[in-house]
């Protein structure tokens, strides 16, 4: 219940983009047509659901305060090494996406050549590294709550950007005023679909 | 050397990777000192917010030592345990555990000749965890001061709790239905709690709550009543 | 960067320019939005976070700058995230110990500058392939653009929105006694993406060879 509850809060209340504007330039870049934006959103739900249980556990052995101690023996118990979790985060990001592209083209060239372009775009996507930072600032009991966690805010981001691929196909056909054209009005969009996400807000499972 | 060889991206690596944790780690260690200093700090001056007291940043230190008297560490049965040390508690871990195991810190000042008890609080609010403190009277049942703080409520709704006129509308109420009856007798303890749509003046046990932040005024309300209520043997023996 | 030409040349000078309206890097180039746009409800964070910014830009422009020549190509990426992560931790950590308050309400979003696209894509565009004069200046530009944004974003959203600048009340009291409210949705994160979609829409007004087609 609590993981469901979870995971339903990670697609819509605390939305990527919605609630926190995280991976706003690719959002923004690739969401001309839907198709492209499909693309995307199943790479970063990919990359999310891999990159947050390693760095789960990453977070729960090495960084913590004391987290050394726990199987290195009492000693280690005050080493705090907090301080190189963003660094260890990103290298985390940066390789499981080199790894993924790699194996991903190995083994299913099809999807390769669906997602290949947009994987390299996934290392710098603020949503991805914002996932593990939210993950260690709340503090999740087991990795199933990240893995959860890190799934539902992919699929929050996938939707976001599918739904706003589709408006923008639509409204190619509109009057919008010169200067609003392109980037402005999908600005402004965005916010008022956030304003709608809003209404989610407080559901309970 | 070749640019592009194996060597070479090899030793460049690991240069960096030394260099970099090099530095890191050096400021990391002189800065410690500092940050811990800012987050006891912070702590320090919530509790004594709750007294109406403020001090500077350099003496809250003095200032606290001075009116805090007592830091006790309760168990669930309301006996002290004198082996930890209540203001490094961390609540945030202790309300994860049993309750039979959890350990409950309570902070006795002595104010103008007067005694008063703070009790920490700490729970779940919308969207992350909501915290404060709650200062009670001698009588261990009206409600002298009290501050609230959060992660991330709202903003605009849920996140004014942390403004002082939310905390200021707790001052006078009572946790207790009646005086008299004491504290563990059955019903007796109400608590205060954040009344949706407002609640008139002369309601002991409750105040107004936030319009469009019912969620984390339910919130407050239920931190207030759960954390108060493991406190409750204490005060009747004491 | 040639001896022919002066520290403050022409071209130099349109380095710090250009990122300020023709080339700003948040609407323009449409970079950089993700950690800024969350911060914006207040000044003080905002200026805060600016600043931040600038340093990493800047030091992170200058450090890869410096290498560019030795950077093996292979590992390129890593190393400038390296780089960046590393200087991100600093301020952070700086943060922490001088500026609290501030270091709390930013949370994470200190860490999403390693990701700001900004800083990645002046490294990749700029850094790699110029002088660390150049660089310097290519970052304080940018980041003044950033800052620029940013600031204007956070000045509306703390006028309308608590009717105060920097903390301080600027609306007077008589107005609130006449019936004027702050207007609550300005401090929903919704409205920095609306208040960033005037903004484009009127830079582009004034400067009509933005438009798109």
């Amino acid at each position: 219940m609590e993981l469901a509850n979870l995971f339903v809060k990670s697609i819509f209340i605390e939305n990527m983009i919605f609630a926190y504007f995280l991976g706003m330039c690719s959002y923004l870049a690739v969401s001309k047509t839907v198709k492209t934006g499909v693309g995307l959103g199943a790479a970063v739900i990919f990359v999310l659901t891999i990159t947050l249980p390693i760095n789960f556990l990453l977070d729960k052995y090495i960084l913590k305060p004391g987290a050394l101690g726990t199987w290195l023996g009492s000693e280690y118990a005050d080493v705090d090494l907090s301080f190189l979790s963003f660094i260890l985060f990103i290298a985390v990001i940066a390789s499981m996406v080199q790894l993924v592209e790699m194996i991903v083209e190995r083994f299913a060239p099809a999807l390769y050549s669906a997602l290949g372009i947009f994987l390299p775009l996934i290392a710098v996507n603020c949503a991805i590294l914002g996932g593990s930072l939210f993950m260690q600032q709340r503090d999740f009991s087991s990795i199933t709550e990240a893995t959860v966690y890190g799934f539902g805010s992919g699929i929050g981001w996938l939707l976001a950007i599918v739904a706003i691929a589709a408006i923008r196909e639509k409204i190619a056909y509109s009057n919008v005023p010169a200067p609003l054209k392109g980037l402005g009005i999908t600005f402004i969009i965005t916010g008022l679909m956030a304003i709608g996400f809003m209404s989610f807000m407080g559901i309970k499972l | 050397m070749d640019r592009n060889s194996n060597a070479y991206t090899f030793i460049f690596a690991v240069a960096l990777v030394v260099l970099v944790a090099a530095v890191l780690a050096f400021t990391a260690t002189s800065l410690k000192p500092l940050q811990d200093n800012n987050v006891r700090n912070e702590k320090m001056q919530n509790i004594l917010t709750t007294l109406n007291i403020t001090s500077e940043k350099s003496e809250i230190e003095s200032t606290f030592n001075l009116y805090i008297k007592k830091q006790i560490t309760l168990k669930s049965d309301g006996t002290i345990d004198d082996n930890t040390n209540a203001f490094t508690i961390d609540l945030k871990k202790e309300i994860k555990k049993p309750i039979k195991e959890q350990r409950f810190p309570l902070y006795v000042a002595e104010k103008d000749g007067k005694t008063f008890y703070i009790v920490p609080l700490f729970g779940a609010g919308l969207w992350d965890a909501i915290w404060g403190y709650i200062a009670l009277e001698e009588d261990k049942n009206t409600v002298i001061g009290a501050v609230f703080d959060h992660k991330g409520e709202t903003p605009g709704l849920g996140a004014e709790i942390n403004q002082k006129w939310f905390g200021d509308m707790f001052i006078g109420k009572k946790i207790l239905k009646d005086a008299n009856l004491g504290f563990t007798s059955d019903g007796n303890f109400v608590s205060v709690a954040v009344v949706k749509g407002g609640t008139p003046d002369d309601n002991l046990h409750g105040v107004d709550g936030i319009s469009g932040g019912t969620i984390t005024s339910d919130a407050v309300s239920k931190m207030i009543q759960e954390r108060i209520s493991n406190y409750l043997p204490y005060f009747q023996n004491n | 960067m040639s001896d022919k030409e002066g520290l403050f040349s022409k071209k130099n000078l349109q380095l710090l320019k250009d990122p300020l309206d023709d080339n700003n890097p948040i609407s323009v180039q449409v970079l950089g939005i993700c950690s800024a746009l969350a911060i914006t409800v207040k000044l003080e964070p905002a200026i805060v976070m600016s600043i931040s910014v600038l340093f990493v830009l800047v030091a992170s422009n200058v450090i890869v700058s410096l290498l560019r020549n030795m950077i093996p190509n292979r590992i390129r990426i890593i190393v400038q995230l390296v780089i960046v992560a590393a200087l991100v931790i600093l301020v952070d950590q700086v943060l922490k110990a001088y500026a609290y308050d501030v270091s709390k309400q930013l949370s994470v979003f200190v860490g999403l500058i390693i990701t700001n696209c900004i800083v990645m894509g002046r490294l990749e565009a700029f850094a790699l392939a110029n002088g660390p004069w150049k660089a310097f200046l290519d970052g304080v530009g940018n980041s003044a653009g950033y800052a620029f944004i940013l600031v204007l974003v956070a000045f509306f959203r703390e006028l309308l929105g608590s009717g105060k600048l920097y903390g301080i009340q600027i609306i007077p009291q008589s107005f609130y006694d006449f019936g004027y409210q702050n207007n609550g949705l300005m401090l929903l994160s919704p409205m920095a993406l609306i208040v960033v979609g005037l903004i484009i829409w009127a830079q582009r007004a004034r400067n009509k060879k933005l438009i798109e087609k």
